[in-house]
């Protein structure tokens, strides 16, 4: 009689999944405190230019987007390959900007107003004909606030 | 049938649905954070009023439709034009509109060149056919340029300040910084006097 018994060969144990379910769980709260929701979904290509002087965009409420670029491959037909303005969901015009900044205008307070900035996200490629048009248009509702938006890195990465 | 055990749960599915919730947040979710380059648009004004500014405080960079610099009419990488904007800049040949030197420049102080930092203007002019990119990469060097003076400028008085090993950039952070400690009155008024002695004059043509 042997005091230590030997152990059964009953192959490799079932490891404990008990704890899975709190690990996810950490995990999920983490995306859903640092998530935030793609308000518009784009139907242009958007490459950022790259920078190294930028600044960060704070008090994301007080923003306006305007994103211009290539219509993306599933719009080329109906829209054509000339860099296209998109405000919200649509593609629009540059005679449209006026009354877009109006309606964000009018969702804001009233002392909110002076804050807005309107970032210019821009596709590298695209022409600065539009951009002037779009600064012109800006320039004529007051809203003189903008902000290129640029990534982080160096200027060289834009000739690509 | 007195007592009977309530069953236990069974939680095995919960970290399936879990997983669910987590797939779904991780393709929504945008991590990025807005950054870019911050520019004032000047205001249409009703009267045309010509200023007369001297050719030589005037630093034209002109980029055309194939994305080519022509900084004071000869061609330039952009390499370069960095250095070239901050020596104009810095250069305080003459004296500013209320007729003082300039004291704290390191320039050449040519006369050919820009009076004092406060009447230096870079002019920028661009073609419709001028790639976005170029643009940036432009912009973003002479900013870079101001940024440049600036964090020189910052770094010889701000120790006399109280604010030793700090440049422009840093100064700006720290007094955005809810949790920085240190006398941000005090460093307002250093910021403010650092942004008068180099103001920002980046005209645009349109």
């Amino acid at each position: 009689m042997s005091k230590f018994k030997k152990k059964k060969d009953g192959g490799v144990p079932a490891i404990n999944t008990a704890s899975l379910p709190d690990i996810v769980f950490m995990l999920l709260f983490f995306f859903m405190v640092a998530t935030v929701m793609r308000d518009n979904s784009l139907k242009i290509e958007n490459r950022l230019p790259s920078a190294s002087e930028v600044e960060k965009l704070e008090k994301k409420n007080l923003v306006m987007y305007i994103y211009v670029g290539k219509p993306s491959s599933q719009y080329k037909k109906t829209f054509g390959t000339e860099a296209r303005i998109q405000l919200n969901d649509k593609f629009a015009e540059v005679g449209d900007i006026a009354a877009f900044i109006a309606s964000e205008r009018a969702t804001k307070r009233e002392e909110e107003i002076p804050y807005l900035t309107t970032s210019l996200k821009v596709d590298k490629k695209a022409n600065m004909g539009l951009i002037g048009d779009i600064k012109q248009e800006l320039r004529k509702v007051n809203a003189l606030k903008i902000n290129y938006a640029s990534i982080k890195g160096d200027v060289s990465r834009n000739k690509q | 049938m007195a007592k009977r055990a309530a069953p236990e749960v069974n939680a095995g599915s919960m970290a399936d649905i879990a997983f669910l919730l987590l797939i779904f947040f991780l393709v929504t979710t945008t991590m990025e954070k807005d950054s870019g380059i911050n520019r004032k648009l000047p205001p249409i004004e009703d009267s045309e009023e010509d200023v007369i500014i001297k050719q030589k405080n005037i630093f034209t960079v002109l980029l055309n439709g194939k994305d080519q610099l022509l900084v004071e009419d000869e061609i330039m990488e952009l390499k370069d034009l960095r250095a070239a904007a901050v020596e104009f800049l810095d250069n305080g040949g003459g004296t500013d509109a209320d007729g003082n030197k300039c004291d704290y420049c390191n320039g050449k102080k040519d006369p050919r060149s820009s009076d004092h930092p406060d009447k230096a203007i870079i002019s920028l002019k661009n073609e419709r056919k001028t790639s976005y990119g170029q643009y940036i990469s432009v912009q973003n060097e002479l900013v870079a340029a101001y940024n440049v003076l600036r964090n020189k400028r910052a770094l010889v008085i701000g120790p006399r300040r109280g604010f030793a090993d700090m440049n422009f950039i840093a100064m700006q952070k720290s007094y955005k910084d809810v949790n920085w400690v240190g006398n941000k009155v005090k460093l307002k008024e250093l910021i403010d006097q650092i942004k008068k002695e180099y103001p920002q004059k980046l005209s645009e043509v349109q």
